[in-house]
């Protein structure tokens, strides 16, 4: 073995690197590599020596100078006198919250669209059709501005559900459509309110016990138990009983119009609101198709066969079907929760202020340090995008399917 | 998408050195075109007419500068620009010269260098209401919702007003003066806040005019200016001149109907040297002498600007108040040309 070693490596000429296809390709990748290693250099120096040339310089001292202007949606604390980076938090935050109700509801409008469509019903499965072309078809912000729009448009201003003879009511005396958005009602806890919470995150770790228990079993002795009442029991009951037992502990905050506007409750922004189901619309559309290409990536034979085996339609679709088609859904699926994520810089269209309405356009507008914030606003999506694959990776090795 | 991005900031850096050094009165004669930022439309400062034509108080600024720097004052390359654009834009070198009714501040001058070559109309921030609402005064808009446009001083005052008063508001952040004016119209808003001048402006062109009404308030002084980018004094001072050519026409009495006749010479030497039949001075501006003759016939002097887009007699019907010329009692005043 050694001695073969040291011949080959006596035998090493430089030429080999070239003319040996053992080395070539890793010649050419190291050569590739410097070459690019330079262009970037060359590309930053000569983005600072023109900086420096234009009289600019890159500084980062603005983040902790007074913003001066106002936020809208603040979910976490905020006033203008507070610092730009505050603001640009106020406004990730923002995306991040855009992001996150968009990817579930499109997720539910994905699962419910692409199932749908392979619906037997003729109806049924061609409006699904309908929707999945009508939808993905349209650019985003296409459906934004239409969102808005009419929205802005159409529903009633506050002013309108003013006197005895208003020209409109609230829904129940707790939820108001108008056009500076939706007011709902808020949750106000009481001291012991956070119990019930807990109770409930509780009961639902509770019903994944049950169902793995009930699984297990099935899988062991074969007895098939009924799982869809009890865990519905389990997630309320506690809940309920928790809530009762304490007195109450959580009430209901109703808006109420006062004013210009309505005061109290939860105000979800037209701009919030007009994004969010554009977004969820828009994606929903994907993600059906991306369910429909899963499904039907199972062969018609496994369902054949279960059905033979005297499976119900429901049982072969939860206990055949959709494990084997999630390892085909999921992976398409984490790009489209990236393309919610970035298609969420579309907010300015609506004046939603997100990351790229706080830091990209008002900050970047009132101090001009462009390249700072383009630069943070880039890492932002950056890590966001990444840590978002992470996840679904995470879940995606979990789903894989499992070779025995 | 970054990508782009990011190279589009190197490319902008680029340009914006390449450009500062080359002078940019060579690239404007070698290109034909004068680049001019306007806004995406306000009437009477800057819109396109039924014929596509830009037509306006702000506009008339850049056909003055083309006239006096390319002869024709049609030869020029209009480029609509939002609140948050127009800074950008000519930073980077893709305008050269920003007329969109812009405040002159501290930070705007010194921070994000550019240079504000004088005031075309001093201005200062209003508060619109529908009649309707029966307010009377800015102090009782608590808890208003409040239309601003982004990336202006506008969003600032509207912050320090609110903050001063210990009232509270709901602000609606919009990109560009139409869709501001169609979410108030919507009721979206119950104000829409601006300069005043764009306030009257818009209002004029609304379908019911008289259903709104501009408060009495003005809320701080916005001094509305053409800017150019630090670096290019030479340049600068072209612009500077040119509008005050349109002023001090006004002063002298230098009027599109008799410049023909005056620019034969008359007995007040001031006049025969802002119209060239005397002294150098467009010489040492690196122009001909006949510079500001061109620029005042473009559209007129000042007062004949102001009197035919924004004027009494248009339906916008601003008055000259405080852009009524020094010996008038207004602010307008124009250094000597000497
Ligand atoms: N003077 C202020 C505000 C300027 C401004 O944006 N005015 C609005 C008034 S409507 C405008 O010109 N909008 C036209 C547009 O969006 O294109 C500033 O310089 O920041």
């Amino acid at each position: 073995m050694s001695s073969t070693t040291q011949t080959r490596a006596s035998k090493f000429s430089l030429s080999m690197l070239i003319n040996d296809t053992r080395y070539r390709s890793t010649t050419f990748q190291v050569i590739a590599l410097i070459g690019l290693i330079f262009a970037m250099g060359y590309l930053v120096s000569n983005l600072l020596s023109n900086l420096a040339d234009a009289g600019l310089n890159i500084s980062w001292r603005f983040f902790g100078e007074t913003a001066g202007y106002d936020i809208n949606q603040m979910p976490i604390e905020y006033n203008n006198q507070m610092s730009h980076g505050r603001a640009s938090l106020v406004g990730a935050v923002n995306t991040l919250i855009v992001a996150f109700l968009a990817c579930v509801s499109a997720t539910i409008l994905g699962v419910v669209a692409g199932v749908l469509r392979l619906s037997n019903n003729w109806v049924v499965s061609k409006l699904m059709a309908i929707y999945v072309e009508a939808f993905r078809n349209v650019p985003v912000l296409i459906w934004i501005l239409i969102i808005f729009l009419v929205m802005s448009n159409v529903l009633p201003q506050p002013r309108e559900f003013r006197g005895d003879a208003a020209a409109s009511s609230m829904w129940f005396d707790m939820v108001a459509f108008t056009n500076r958005g939706v007011y709902i009602p808020r949750l106000v806890l009481d001291d012991l309110g956070w119990v019930v919470f807990a109770a409930f995150g509780l009961s639902i770790i509770g019903v994944f016990a049950f169902r793995r228990y009930a699984r297990n079993l099935l899988f062991n002795t074969g007895r098939l138990i009924p799982t869809f009442l009890p865990s519905i029991g389990i997630l309320i009951i506690p809940t309920v009983l928790v809530y009762f037992a304490l007195g109450s502990p959580i009430g209901l905050e109703n808006p109420a119009l006062k004013g210009f506007n309505f005061k109290g409750g939860l105000h979800l922004r037209l701009s919030l609101i007009a994004l969010w189901f554009a977004l969820a619309i828009y994606t929903g559309a994907f993600i059906a198709e991306n369910v429909r290409a899963g499904i039907q990536a199972i062969s018609y034979g496994q369902t054949e066969a279960a059905a033979a085996l005297g499976m119900r339609p429901g049982r072969i679709m939860s206990l055949i079907i959709l494990p084997q088609a999630l390892r085909v859904i999921v992976p398409p699926l984490i790009s489209q929760y990236l393309n919610i994520t970035k298609n969420s810089s579309l907010a300015i269209a609506v004046g939603y202020m997100d990351i790229t309405g706080t830091l990209g356009g008002i900050t970047l507008n009132q101090t001009g340090r462009a390249i700072e914030c383009i630069l943070v606003l880039m890492l932002f999506y950056l890590v966001i995008s990444l840590s978002i694959s992470a996840i679904m990776n995470v879940y995606n090795n979990a789903m894989k399917l499992k070779e025995r | 998408m970054k990508k782009t991005v990011f190279l589009g900031a190197l490319t902008v850096a680029g340009l914006a050195a390449g450009l500062v050094s080359a002078g940019t009165l060579d690239d404007v004669k070698a290109r034909g075109k004068l680049n001019c930022g306007v806004t995406t439309g306000v009437p009477g400062f800057a819109e396109p007419d039924a014929n596509g034509v830009w037509q306006g108080f702000d506009v008339a600024v850049c056909r003055a500068v083309a006239a006096a720097v390319l002869g024709d004052n049609m030869a020029v390359e209009f480029v609509p620009t939002t609140g948050k654009t127009r800074f950008t834009a000519l930073a980077s070198g893709e305008i050269d010269l920003l007329a969109r009714n812009t405040t002159w501040t501290m930070s705007r001058d010194v921070d994000l260098k550019f240079e504000f070559v004088g005031v075309n109309y001093y201005d200062g921030q209003g508060f619109m209401v529908p009649a309707s609402l029966g307010v009377s005064s800015a102090a009782e808009l608590d808890g208003a919702t409040v239309c601003i446009q982004t990336g202006t001083t506008t969003e600032l005052n509207l912050a320090d007003f609110f903050r001063a008063n210990g009232i509270s508001y709901e602000p609606v952040p919009i990109e560009t003066g139409s869709e501001a004016a169609q979410l108030f119209l919507a009721g979206s808003c119950d104000v829409y806040t601006t300069d005043r001048s764009a306030l009257a402006a818009q209002r004029a062109n609304f379908p019911n005019p008289d259903d709104y009404v501009v408060l009495p308030d003005v809320v701080s002084k916005e001094p509305l200016g053409p800017l150019v980018r630090h670096g290019d004094n030479d340049w600068g001072d072209i612009a500077r001149w040119t509008l005050n050519a349109l002023i001090t026409a006004e002063e002298l009495g230098v009027t599109s109907d008799n410049i023909a006749e005056m620019s034969a010479g008359t007995n007040n030497p001031e006049i025969n040297r802002l119209l060239g039949s005397e002294g150098t001075l467009g010489e040492m501006l690196g122009l001909d002498a006949e510079w500001a003759k061109r620029a005042i016939m473009s559209g007129g002097n000042y007062g004949e600007v102001f009197e035919s887009n924004i004027g009494a007699a248009t339906n916008i019907g601003l008055s000259r108040g405080l852009n009524a010329q020094w010996k008038d009692g207004g602010l307008i005043y124009s250094p000597p040309f000497r």
